[in-house]
């Protein structure tokens, strides 16, 4: 009940949110309502009974993402007079609907499998074993790292002097 | 090292009520709200109170001794003072982000408050994830702090918010690892079990984790010597220029209870949280807070402030090598010790002192020129 309830409220709020990002003309603006698009998502996630991805939710997209975006705003030039307008409405909407229609698609021809335990309690321990642990993800999770090594360099290359 | 995994059924003496009874829910929430907003506020009064006061005789004068014995009703006086205030917005602001700018600062400050214990299994919600919850929540408060100094319209306002982003995104990587030394002793993320392990205070065996904490956490919530983003001198009040009347008080308010969450982290982490013997747990947390907040005080009227390079300097080239050295050190000390070893207490405290003496001499800014 309590459960319905909250994902009511957080998906309504998350709709809210990404409809702002689309339809706000102040950049600025449009950037906090993906905000809270964000944090209704992790708000979801712990409905899922799913805390460490809302934490790292948070973390990520809130923390870091967002705050990247609104440095990056900050620095454009001519933006304190609302979003430059162009011609790429139609195109972005149509590329949008497309993607919705397959996301859409996928998730109505899936087949979703339902456990009948309880989710597990310490959710990180158990995250760990799969990430860490024998036959787990060790090597994706190190390829990450390195991918961002790259681009740490590459970024620190293209700023550098001379 | 002193306990692997301490069993919950063993160390939970205080009776908690189980979550899914909906009315004890409901009343467990309602009791600890209550208990988090007193606490939040009147500390703040008090770290406001003894921050003036500390400082007036740290700078051989009185200080605020007029409102009250010992000048103790000073911060009352202040709160009425700034709440009769006009409030004035500027023309060209965003109204309404300037208008939810020291909201959305301070509400995150208080839900950090949920999953600190004040006494063992007192605290609002057991999270198993808690310091995790923490590092995410408090990432919110920048939002506001940018949302002010855009929403201001003034070039000063955006400058204060620039130079926040740029310390709190530098200074969160070496106080997130040297949270991750405290993580892999006590083998779990949940603040209740962190001070649970604590037989001996986390001081001792992660002193150099210790330092980068206070150090990391004075420069993420911009006390002084890290406050260049409200510097008066350079750029009148950083992003809380354009703010009056409440508002104003409102991000006076953030300041001081982002002091008050550094100093309950710091005592929940590393120097045993609401654990002591003889008085009784709250009051031993409210006496370790207390003491945190009173060496902030003192570093702030000791240390002249930093420049923006010497800030990321010191974050890069100093905090973030030995962050990573101390998570190395920490790690093999667990694999090699896993039993409860007192000798590696004056190990651990040598090696800190070994590595800060031999980083400050390789450490030099641009070997003395000044480059930013």
């Amino acid at each position: 009940m309590g459960v319905t309830i909250a994902f009511w409220i957080l998906a309504v709020a998350a709709i809210l949110g990404a409809l702002g990002v689309v339809l706000l003309r102040n950049v600025f603006r449009a950037a906090l309502s993906l905000v809270l698009c964000f944090l209704a998502v992790a708000g979801l996630y712990v409905t899922l009974s799913a805390d460490f991805l809302a934490a790292v939710q948070i973390l990520v997209y809130v923390g870091a993402i967002a705050v990247l975006i609104i440095l990056a705003i900050m620095l454009t030039r001519d933006v304190q007079r609302g979003s430059p307008g162009n011609r790429l409405q139609l195109p972005a909407f149509i590329v949008a609907a497309l993607f919705l229609a397959i996301v859409a698609f996928a998730i109505f021809q899936t087949s979703w499998q339902l456990a009948e335990l309880p989710p597990p309690a310490p959710t990180t321990s158990d995250l760990a074993f799969r990430l860490l642990g024998d036959g787990g993800f060790i090597l994706p999770l190190e390829i990450a790292p390195v991918l961002l090594l790259a681009a740490i360099i590459g970024a620190i290359v293209l700023v550098r002097e001379k | 090292m002193m306990i692997f995994n301490p069993d919950p059924s063993s160390v939970r003496q205080m009776p908690t009520l189980a979550p899914d009874w909906p009315g004890g829910f409901w009343w467990h929430w309602l009791l600890f709200t209550v208990i988090i907003i007193a606490f939040v506020l009147l500390l703040v009064m008090g770290y406001i109170w003894l921050e003036r006061r500390a400082m007036g005789r740290m700078q051989a004068r009185l200080g605020p001794n007029r409102a009250g014995p010992f000048g103790l009703l000073q911060p009352v006086a202040d709160a009425l003072k700034v709440m009769l205030k006009e409030d004035i917005v500027p023309v060209n602001a965003d109204k309404i982000v300037h208008l939810l700018a020291p909201i959305i600062a301070f509400a995150p400050v208080l839900i950090i408050f949920a999953v600190v214990p004040f006494a063992n299994g007192a605290l609002l919600a057991d999270l198993n994830i808690g310091i995790v919850f923490v590092v995410a929540i408090s990432s919110i408060s920048t939002l506001g702090v940018f949302m002010a100094g855009w929403g201001s319209s003034n070039k000063y306002s955006l400058l204060g918010a620039m130079r926040n982003v740029a310390s709190v995104v530098s200074y969160e990587i070496p106080v997130v690892l040297s949270i991750a030394g405290v993580v892999l002793i006590t083998g779990s993320l949940s603040m209740n079990q962190i001070v649970l392990a604590q037989e001996i205070p986390f001081i001792l065996l992660q002193p150099l984790g210790f330092l980068i904490f206070f150090i990391g956490g004075c420069a993420e919530i911009n006390r002084s010597p890290f406050d260049l983003l409200e510097a008066d001198s350079e750029i009148v009040a950083g992003f809380h220029t354009e703010y009056s009347g409440m508002k104003f008080a409102m991000f006076y308010l953030v300041e001081y209870a982002e002091a008050l969450v550094i100093s309950a982290l710091i005592t929940t982490l590393f120097l045993g949280g609401w654990r002591g013997p003889i008085l009784p747990p709250w009051l031993w947390f409210l006496v370790k807070v207390m003491v945190v907040f009173f060496v902030m005080v003192w570093t702030r009227t000791t240390l002249p402030r930093v420049r923006i390079d010497q800030l990321m300097a010191l974050a890069w080239k100093f905090l973030f090598p030995l962050a990573l050295l101390n998570l190395f050190i920490t790690g093999i000390e667990i694999l090699a010790w896993p039993t409860a070893i007192a000798w590696l207490i004056p190990v651990n405290i040598a090696v800190m002192v070994i590595l800060v003496l031999l980083w400050s001499k390789l450490f030099k800014l641009g070997w003395g020129r000044v480059e930013v």
